[in-house]
């Protein structure tokens, strides 16, 4: 217990991690609270006010869009989209990750030597064609844009679990549930897999902002969240073509995006500087 | 050096037939044909299009045809632009994106570098703190938030460069494309630049050559930037990647005319062959690519031994 209070408390005392972790949260909980404050919703139309600027009548605090619908509600609902797709999709390539790169480390020989193979072989694959490819061919929901993100995201993640588990292999509590008879897979669910957390926590908020990026991408080319719902790449998208009449329906969803980009990034590099000093990629 | 070179061109077979089998694969899972429309076409008409399209055919012996016409440049026939094979699409476009991309990565390169070293030369100074907050925001902003920005305030406000690629020409239309890409790149290489050449210019070499009274340019020039330049290399396969990737963003705000523009209105347009062929084009260029780089790691580094 003592050593996560001492963690708890470096952590506290990083800046970067503290500023960024605080705006992160209120973000969120903005963008599920607030809505709930206005007297709009994101899908009503009004057409005797479209493309009005940013201001406080009728709550419209961000303006309307060119189908007069309020753009502050219709960001919050892109936040509260763009935040779980990538939180999903992270867990998506968590477990993907986790359990690849442990079972891999693990076994070790051979098998571990073809695993990792498997993963360079991915590498050097352009993925983001293939995701594009993905929502080309199937109906386009929810559920197929967290399951290609994530299954994007899972070679760091299969790579740095692999490289923890070859060394917490040789450990000696791991030694002794082998010799008490513990099988292989519950010895990777539960003696390998609770001491990697450090570890993987730090990487999935790394891979928060790249899933971030994927989906907004996605939804930039219209390829990813169908109208009437949005995300933040939608929003922006929709705010390039009205940007010379419009600006801020370019602006504040952009500026958001690449605030909440910035702060995981931040986040992420924090808390990496803590865990693991000497942890090469 | 060429066994290397031959077993690792023999390597990238696996990676590009998995790429061949998947993504067609993919594309023939895909419910409904291409030809499903709203107006229903009568039967016969139907086979006709199939037969001409071969996909009244077994699975198998489709991908044995599609294969063969690949390793052989033909992608088969474009669903949508009827008079055009994928190949001649791929053709037609290609040099676009590439110039547009190779001169992206040069600017990112000499930008970068230079960014980067300054840093590190100055580390903990301003400078330091400047180079790196831009980098920072560089890798935080979107390159489809920053394009259109720099659309907004360089050609609509300020009026200096062209906003779209048709109605202008030569340097000028090519500079915000070249901008909107690179800036990117420069953010994440003045990174790995600055990292890099901290950790050189603290190795002892570099002290045996200050000792001796060399000036920082010449200790940078001739002693630290080789070291230091191996990250960097190392990143040009991702680069690529990102580059091409980026394109597709470029070229539809700005309007070009290249692979990427063709491979979105593919992939909105439901033109299977289009999007499939240049899915694996861009997968075994950026395979061969890598495989350059890889070499070009071991030209510069002697530490590298070819296995």
């Amino acid at each position: 217990m003592s050593a996560v209070l001492r963690l708890y408390r470096r952590i506290r005392r990083n800046r970067a991690v503290n500023v960024s972790g605080g705006i992160l949260a209120a973000i969120a909980v903005l963008a599920v609270l607030l809505p709930l404050v206005s007297q709009n919703n994101y899908l009503e139309t009004d057409f005797g006010r479209i493309l009005e600027a940013p201001g406080l009548a009728d709550m419209h605090w961000f303006g309307t869009d060119d189908l007069g619908r309020d753009l502050f509600v219709r960001t919050m609902m892109g936040i509260r989209v763009t935040l779980l797709v990538a939180i999903v999709a992270s867990i998506v390539s968590l477990v993907i990750g986790v359990l690849y790169g442990a079972f891999a480390g693990y076994v070790g020989g051979r098998v571990d030597a073809v695993m990792m193979r498997f993963v360079d072989a991915l590498y050097a694959m352009p993925f983001i064609f293939f995701v594009i490819l993905l929502m080309v061919v199937f109906e386009r929901n929810f559920l197929l844009i967290f399951v290609a993100i994530g299954a994007i995201n899972w070679l760091d993640m299969a790579r740095i679990v692999r490289g923890q588990t070859l060394s917490l292999r040789e450990r000696e509590f791991v030694e002794a549930a082998r010799l008490n008879g513990v099988s292989t897979a519950r010895i990777i669910l539960r003696h390998i897999a609770p001491n990697l957390m450090g570890v993987v926590i730090v990487y999935v908020t790394l891979t928060i902002p790249q899933a971030i990026l994927v989906e907004s991408f996605l939804s930039f080319l219209g390829l990813g969240i169908q109208e009437p719902q949005t995300s933040l790449g939608a929003l922006v998208n929709a705010g390039v073509n009205q940007m010379e009449s419009a600006p801020w329906m370019l602006l504040i969803p952009g500026g958001l995006l690449a605030l909440i980009l910035m702060c995981f990034n931040f986040l992420g590099d924090g808390l990496r500087d803590l865990f693991d000093a000497r942890q090469n990629r | 050096m060429a066994q290397y070179v031959l077993k690792r061109l023999l390597g990238a077979i696996p990676t590009l037939l998995f790429v061949v089998v998947l993504s067609f694969l993919l594309v023939h899972a895909a419910p409904g044909g291409p030809f499903d429309e709203e107006r229903v076409l009568p039967d016969a008409v139907a086979a006709n299009i199939e037969a001409y399209y071969h996909l009244d055919e077994s699975l198998p012996k489709q991908f044995v045809r599609y294969l063969s016409g690949v390793l052989q440049g033909d992608f088969g026939p474009s669903y949508r632009y009827r008079d055009h094979t994928v190949s001649e699409l791929i053709a037609d476009a290609f040099p676009l994106s590439i110039r547009l991309g190779v001169m992206a990565i040069i600017v990112g390169v000499v930008i970068g570098v230079g960014l980067g070293t300054l840093a590190a030369l100055k580390q903990n100074t301003v400078t330091d703190r400047v180079a790196m907050g831009f980098a920072m925001s560089g890798i935080s902003i979107p390159i489809f938030v920053i394009a259109p920005l720099l659309v907004l305030f360089l050609a609509v406000k300020l009026n200096w460069l062209p906003a779209g690629w048709s109605g202008s020409s030569g340097v000028s239309r090519m500079l915000l494309p070249v901008i909107a890409l690179a800036l990117p790149q420069i953010a994440y290489i003045s990174r790995l630049t600055r990292a890099s050449m901290i950790d050189v210019l603290g190795s002892g070499f570099i002290r045996t050559a200050r000792a001796q009274g060399l000036g920082t340019y010449a200790v940078v020039r001739y002693h630290a930037m080789k070291p230091a330049m191996l990250p960097v290399l190392s990143y040009m396969g991702p680069a690529i990647a990102s580059v091409l990737t980026g394109s597709v963003v470029v070229e539809q705000i700005f309007g070009i005319p290249g692979l990427g523009q063709f491979f979105v209105t593919g992939a909105l347009n439901r033109d299977y062959t289009l999007v499939l062929g240049i899915v694996i084009f861009y997968a075994a260029l950026i395979v061969l690519l890598n495989l350059i780089v890889d070499i070009l790691y071991g030209v510069i580094d002697p530490r590298v031994r070819y296995r």
